[in-house]
């Protein structure tokens, strides 16, 4: 083990991980800026390059397999619109990967040559705070370096939550080791209702695997319900099971193998019923925590959440120690979103070094899951607004619709829904917006930003449809009956 | 209580109504959704100076069933006339007007069994086993597409009848300014009146006049939806969104497609983007005769048809064979059997359109025109809707709105897709000069693209701004797949006045190419390249 320590390594930020936007960005004002970027393998040994959650276990191969589901219905649908190929048509979990992660590793390696280009330091090494201003970066062979620097970035992020089961380490997976299996993973249980829980539970059963989701309450805590009961009930007529209100409590391997058959046993959350069930896989999302325990916070003296283990910050992402600084997954009442990252860390290091003062707008932050039938929203959601305002003082427009690619197939005629909340004491403001159908993302982004302008309901009659898409629709819906929640 | 597009609900703290789906919704998008209960009573009240319609709505178009339906909310005594003349190949259809029946409608479905068959493509690469060859059969699209048509065919009529609105399927011509009389297919003389009327006849394809045979031996987009057999070999000649749209989804199912055009694609459009949206094209597949004009259509004894035709850059004649020629040239007003003469309807002499003012009337009181029959206005079906809906509302509802022109947004359902919404380019420059413009623009590659290595040279960007201080947006221009998803909800925030701040304040949907737009921020000023890179 060699300690190195010099004033040569001195940087003005010292950036421990992630997204590369904000590193860039310090390193464009001619800072000297290093990067510090470590990935504790799982439990199951998955590890992966440059780029953090979004790059490789999330947001994009998830878009990707996700993609891959939604193929296999336009297959189905291509034969009603004259196309005519065998019958029986299978997927090939191998070759959908093998293509998922090259495009991922071809993204590690933009990054790597991004901050090449931008004069930006990189290690491979796990940082942790040894004292005021010094980080010490350990690397995989386990040579540890002294760096100092003016400021720090902690941008660690997050890493799936295991049940604490007998079982759970040994047997099961996270999202963190499904992008990357290198055999398909056959009847699947996927245990969370989180959109983790249910996007990868919607791709896996759109590649024509078994699915269930084992569900401990409601679906997508937070979100929008009545939109989260119509995401279900798709993917329940689509072939994928639940089962409501249990929770597992221990996992055994019955058959070693890739896959495996592991048993599962759960317990009612309602009494004292126990279910068994076989699985190829058993895919845990039921949460995920931030990687705050274990890099030296205590030694700086910068709070964190003991129970949540998040960051508190400041609305410049400050922590309580002024030269050190937070953004991403890991702050506390803050969304989980890599756009909101990106953005928090561009707009934190203008106003670090170029004298900006915006701050990063985390109001009316649009998002999308990507289930098999999408969801976009913005804003509030029903039941907040009328918390928020009082049911009397809200509006909520409403419609079904049909997307016309949808009609010759014959399939979903009454399944796609928009939904408007406007605020009647401000001028019948946009407060919310929600979509469920194709393309959710593509459509909400616009209505996101008409949000962000001050939408009313009046500029929304104003303006002329597209004719014909989806996107229409969310300006024609017609009004809801109060009282009618849900 | 109204309940009309635009209108407020009563706020006087009575009950509401119990009805949670009251029926007033766009006509399109309400035909894709369960069947709204029955219209409010009240119809039928019949009209003063003893006509016998308050309105009489001529065309069961877009704008024309708006309107009818409209105003059969506010309870008055409607009729609509809807009549086909068959096209040349003698090719007719049902309610509805052009979009339904020979325009968005089938054109889209057409465009998404193009779109399958790349995506049969992608699939392959996503890991589906797909066994080779894939054949494309025009009878199985055509026939799904043609009876999803004549449902809504079915759905207008059983709609007009729950509204109670008078359907005459009969061709009328003016005889008075309140008169209005046809003969019915069965040759029987109806004369209605009414106080009100509403010219709503739309437009037909032009053929060109000066190419011999393309009358007999030519066909249109009249025909192409109707068509039961393949078309096999075709040329379109035009270079409008019509012939685009038509040649890139006949490319797109696998037949030999050729587009002729005489000069600049998509006259009036940003000419950067529609230069994008042919080379795309060509690079899918589509065969370009640019600078080309024909001159003669002539029947071949196997059937085919001989199409000769001038090369103004080369200045050669040269001549090949197409199954089927396609003329997508322009469309003209149909006004011919209206008599508009005769009641002094002015229209434009050069056009042949109506002339009308901010409030849809025509020269002669009572009488108005919505749609693509009048002058100046984008020929669409959402525009031709809402300003249908908005004259209802002014005639019977006590309405003073009238139709907003501006920012009206559109797309072209080329094989890679168009969107946009307020000013070109070059409209932007002209209006304003080049220095007091600021153009945001991007390249750049969806993520579905990546995996199943397709080419998106030609998916682009761009946002052109005022210069000035608050840098507000004067057009939006996006070229990619489900482009009129991505435009439609920017052009609300057009609407509201949205300023490229406003953009880059509006954190992206990850991961979209819609992002993409609250990321612009490299100017063609700068010279810089525009290629985005990463995540």
């Amino acid at each position: 083990v060699t300690a190195y320590m010099s004033k040569n390594s001195s940087y003005d930020a010292s950036i421990v991980v992630a997204t590369p936007s904000s590193k860039i960005e310090a390193a464009k004002y001619e800072k000297k800026v290093m990067v510090l970027d470590f990935v504790t393998p799982t439990p199951q040994g998955s590890s992966w390059g440059l780029g953090g959650t979004c790059v490789n276990v999330g947001c994009i191969p998830k878009k990707l397999m996700h993609q891959a589901a939604l193929l296999g219905q336009a297959l189905q649908d291509s034969r009603k619109f004259g196309w005519q190929f065998t019958e029986e048509v299978k997927h090939n979990w191998m070759t959908m990967t093998e293509s998922v992660q090259n495009y991922i590793g071809s993204l590690n390696w933009g990054y790597r040559v991004a901050l090449r280009d931008n004069k930006v330091t990189y290690e491979n090494a796990y940082g942790e705070f040894v004292g005021p201003h010094t980080i010490k970066a350990t690397n995989k062979k386990g040579i540890e370096k002294l760096y100092t620097a003016e400021r720090f970035i902690i941008a660690t992020g997050e890493r799936p939550r295991y049940l604490g089961i007998p079982g759970d380490k040994e047997y099961c997976l996270s999202s963190d080791d499904l992008f990357s299996l290198p055999y398909c993973p056959g009847k699947t249980l996927v245990v969370g209702a989180s959109y983790v829980a249910l996007e990868c539970a919607g791709f896996l059963a759109g590649l024509g695997l078994d699915v269930t989701v084992m569900v401990r309450s409601i679906l997508l805590r937070g979100f929008d319900q009545d939109m989260a009961n119509r995401i279900g009930e798709y993917m329940k007529e689509h072939g994928v099971n639940f089962i409501r209100e249990f929770v597992p409590i221990k996992v055994e391997q019955v058959e070693e193998g890739t896959p495996g058959i592991l048993k599962v046993t759960a317990k009612s959350t309602a009494g004292d019923q126990m279910i068994e069930g076989e699985y190829n896989t058993v895919l845990l999302a039921i949460g995920r925590d931030p990687c705050t325990r274990k890099i030296g916070l205590d030694k700086v003296g910068v709070n964190i959440n003991e129970k949540t283990g998040k960051i508190p910050v400041n609305d410049e992402e400050q922590t309580n120690v002024s030269y050190i600084y937070a953004v991403g997954d890991i702050l506390q009442d803050k969304l989980e979103l890599t756009p909101v990252a990106i953005q928090a860390g561009r707009l934190l290091v203008r106003r670090l070094y170029a004298g900006a003062t915006t701050k990063c707008d985390y109001v009316n932050v649009p998002t999308t899951v990507f289930t098999p039938l999408e969801y976009g929203a913005c804003g509030y959601s029903e039941e907040t607004a009328v918390e928020k305002f009082g049911e009397e003082n809200i509006e909520v427009y409403h419609s079904h619709f049909w997307p016309l690619e949808w009609t010759v197939p014959s399939r979903d005629n009454n399944k796609c829904y928009a939904k408007i909340i406007c605020n009647i004491q401000d001028n019948e403001r946009v407060i919310g917006f929600h979509v469920l159908g194709p393309n959710a993302g593509e459509v909400t982004q616009g209505f996101a930003a008409a949000i962000k302008c001050g939408l009313t309901k009046e500029q929304l009659d104003n303006t002329v449809g597209i004719h014909p898409v989806c996107a229409e629709v969310c300006i024609q819906s017609h009004l809801k009956a109060h009282g009618i929640l849900g | 209580m109204l309940r009309g597009f635009g209108a407020r609900p009563a706020r006087d703290g009575s009950e509401r109504t119990s009805d949670p789906l009251p029926s007033l919704e766009g006509v399109i998008a309400h035909l894709r959704l369960l069947p709204p209960p029955p219209a409010a009573p009240g119809a039928g009240s019949g009209s003063c100076r003893g006509r016998s319609y308050d309105l009489l709505v001529i065309g069961g178009g877009s704008g024309g069933l708006a309107c009818a339906k409209e105003a059969a909310q506010f309870g008055r005594k409607v009729a609509v006339m809807d009549y086909v003349e068959p096209s040349p190949q003698g090719t007719s259809w049902g309610l509805g007007g052009t979009c339904v029946n020979v325009g968005c409608i089938p054109k889209k479905l057409m465009h998404q069994a193009a779109l399958l068959g790349s995506a049969l493509k992608d699939a392959q690469h996503y890991g589906w086993n797909i066994s080779q060859p894939v054949h494309h059969t025009w009878s199985v699209m055509a026939q799904g597409v043609q009876n999803y048509v004549k449902s809504l065919n079915w759905g207008h009529r059983v709609q007009l009848q729950e509204k109670k609105v008078k359907y005459f399927n009969i061709k009328g011509s003016f005889s008075d300014p309140h008169t209005v009389c046809g003969l019915t297919k069965a040759g029987k003389e109806t004369v209605v009146t009414a106080d009100n009327i509403v010219i709503a006849t739309g437009g037909r394809p032009k053929y060109p006049m000066d190419v011999a045979g393309a009358l007999e031996y030519g066909i249109t987009s009249d025909d192409l939806f109707w068509l039961k057999e393949s078309p096999g070999k075709t040329l379109v000649v035009g270079a409008s969104y019509v012939s685009l749209e038509c040649a890139g989804f006949l490319t797109g199912i696998g037949l030999d497609t050729t587009v002729m055009m005489r000069s600049v694609p998509l006259r009036g459009f940003d000419q950067q983007m529609a230069s994008l949206v042919t080379e795309h094209m060509e690079s899918y597949g589509t065969k370009f005769l640019k600078r080309c004009f024909p001159t003669k259509v002539e029947k071949l004894k196997s059937n085919r048809l001989q199409v000769t035709w001038k090369n103004a850059d080369l200045d050669t004649e040269e001549t090949d064979s197409f199954d089927t020629v396609m003329w997508a040239v322009g469309r003209a007003p149909d006004t011919k059997t209206l008599n508009l003469e005769t009641v002094g309807v002015k229209t434009n002499s050069e056009t042949g359109k109506i002339i009308v003012d901010a409030s849809e009337a025509t020269s002669v009181p009572h009488i108005y025109a919505v749609g693509d029959i009048t002058e100046g206005r984008p020929e669409l079906t959402p525009t031709a809707i809402a300003a249908g809906k908005l004259l209802a509302q002014r005639l019977f509802g006590q309405s003073s709105e009238l139709m907003d022109y501006d920012n009206v947004p559109t797309t072209v359902f080329a094989p890679l897709e168009y969107g946009c919404v307020g000013l070109s380019e070059e409209a932007a420059v002209q209006r304003y000069g080049s220095d007091n413009i600021e153009v945001y623009h991007a390249f750049y590659k969806p993520l579905e693209f990546t995996v199943a290595e397709r080419d998106a040279t030609q998916c682009y960007m761009k946002m052109v701004c005022l210069r000035e201080r608050e840098q507000r947006i004067l057009g939006l221009h996006f070229i990619g797949p489900n482009a009129g998803e991505v435009i439609q909800g920017f052009a609300l925030g057009i609407k509201c006045g949205a300023t490229y701040p406003q953009m880059m304040k509006t954190v992206g949907i990850h991961p979209t190419c819609a992002e993409e737009v609250t990321k612009l921020h490299i100017t063609k000023r700068s010279g810089l390249d525009a290629t985005v890179t990463g995540c």
